[in-house]
């Protein structure tokens, strides 16, 4: 395939640890999580990292799983940043103190973000599958401010959670939050394994995007509301990682480098791995980074569509997942001879009814009786853009 | 809604920018850029002289003297465009004032 001259990428997800002390039932993370034992070690991370910064990477998120997880969690952000990348974690908050928090803070961390389940502590644990998850993290987010590290909150929202949208931006607003993600949920991974769930009605999605949508406009200047709408309400697809392997890497607690979080459920990619090759030559040779550059591989509607610059076609994992074909078109799109798969699952999503959930919790092993391990929540990726001024 | 609140913004504020937004040189692209949570933001010429300036030290009167005196423009002009882009990149939560 002739893919073009990649340019250089901007951010780089790095997914420390798959270990997480919480279960939540739409956590990013793929079905099969790596072990601890398979996690690379403090000086490989390393070694990324400058590999990154040498080829152009600008931020550095750093997640899971939760990252607190990691013991050389310090040590790496001081690398990090003494290497000038901007340095964000991706927390759930559990595993952090305040003395851990100061010492992060002192490494050079620049950015926290924190997730929070709901608005309701009672709810949040649920969904969290972690009893104390919400009290904690309320602690974690004034140990933050204290520190003198923005935060971020960030809010995935679906059923259980929906009604309270407008709730949650409030919360992060008490928690001096200057920024809050309120993403609906994408639906890969445990996502997707609960997305009977987790899929608000219609209704309530539409109520909770008008909600937040006047609340960005009555709380600019007091806090950054971005928004990620959930796709499958939407006429066109969204524009996915701003493109196949156009801007970001995700490499996984054991080495292997993805363009996205996801891309490991297209069967046939080959993904190569930092401990056999150098960032750069993955960037611009791995297999599976060029499989869906540019728009050679496009099938119609997308290849003659005018808006194909704007949203690439939409989501690649998406797509497989819903059609069994990653080159089709994302079936969100109004123009996809497979949009009436899209219009089946929402006609299928049920209003809330306020009843605990038998949710699929994440966790490292099948075991009916461990609900503690799991993820602080999804990685959105709509603003790494490099956008003009 | 921008205009107002530029005009509305006090010649003594300092304005800053907060910690978890960098104004950085970035080598590899040579180019400045704006980096903040979540966000990688061009900036041009004249927003890096502004910005540099942004370190809470100066007034913002302050600030709009220097540039007027260093790069011999208007002084009405530059003070128009100074508020009008720091207001807009404190709605953004990305300068403090």
């Amino acid at each position: 395939m002739n893919a073009p001259a990649p340019s250089r990428p901007v951010g780089l997800l790095a997914e420390l640890t798959h270990r997480c002390p919480l279960g939540c039932p739409y956590c990013s993370n793929p079905l099969e999580l790596d072990g601890r034992e398979r996690e690379l070690d403090t000086a490989s991370w390393s070694q990324v990292f400058s590999e990154a910064a040498a080829v152009g990477v600008l931020q550095l998120h750093l997640s899971g799983g939760e990252p607190a997880s990691r013991r050389d969690l310090v040590e790496l952000v001081a690398h990090a940043a003494s290497l000038g990348l901007y340095t964000n974690l991706i927390t759930s908050g559990i595993g952090l103190n305040q003395a851990s928090v100061t010492k992060l803070a002192d490494a050079g961390l620049d950015h926290v973000q924190l997730s929070i389940q709901d608005s309701e502590p009672q709810s949040a644990d649920h969904i969290a599958g972690y009893k104390g998850a919400f009290a904690r993290k309320i602690e974690v987010a004034a140990f933050v401010t204290e520190a003198g590290l923005p935060l971020t909150v960030n809010a995935v929202i679906h059923r259980a959670n929906v009604r309270r949208a407008g709730a949650m931006v409030e919360l992060a607003v008490r928690l001096g939050a200057r920024r809050v993600e309120i993403a609906h949920t994408q639906y890969y991974g445990w996502g997707a394994k609960n997305r009977g769930l987790l899929m608000p009605s219609r209704e309530e999605a539409q109520a909770a995007i008008e909600e937040v949508e006047r609340l960005k406009a009555s709380l600019a200047g007091t806090i950054v509301i971005d928004h990620v709408a959930p796709d499958y309400h939407a006429r066109y697809p969204k524009p996915c990682m701003s493109g196949w392997a156009r801007r970001t890497l995700n490499v996984t607690p054991s080495g292997k480098v993805l363009p996205c979080h996801a891309a490991e459920l297209i069967p046939g990619l080959e993904f190569w791995n930092v401990t056999e090759h150098s960032l750069e030559d993955i960037w611009n040779h791995s297999p599976a980074f060029n499989a869906f550059r540019g728009d050679d591989w496009m099938r119609e509607p997308c290849r003659s569509c005018a808006r194909k610059s704007i949203d690439f076609g939409g989501c690649r994992c998406q797509a497989f997942m819903l059609t069994g074909e990653a080159r089709e078109a994302d079936p969100v799109c109004h123009l996809s001879p497979h949009h009436h798969v899209v219009e089946t699952i929402l006609a299928e999503a049920r209003g809330d009814t306020g009843e605990p959930r038998a949710y699929a919790y994440r966790r490292v092993r099948p075991s009916p009786t461990r609900r503690r391990e799991g993820h602080d929540g999804q990685h959105h990726d709509a603003h790494l853009d490099i956008s003009a001024e | 809604m921008t205009g107002e609140r530029a005009l509305a913004l006090s010649g003594a504020s300092r304005p800053r920018l907060p910690r978890g937004v960098r104004l950085k040189h970035d080598d590899v692209r040579d180019e400045w850029l704006l980096l903040a949570p979540e966000r990688v933001l061009k900036t041009n010429a004249i927003a890096v002289e502004v910005l540099k300036r942004c370190t809470g030290e100066q007034s913002l009167d302050a600030i709009v003297d220097d540039l007027a005196s260093t790069f011999t423009a208007e002084r009405s002009r530059v003070d128009t465009d100074v508020r009008t882009l720091l207001t807009e990149l404190a709605t953004k939560r990305l300068v403090d004032l």
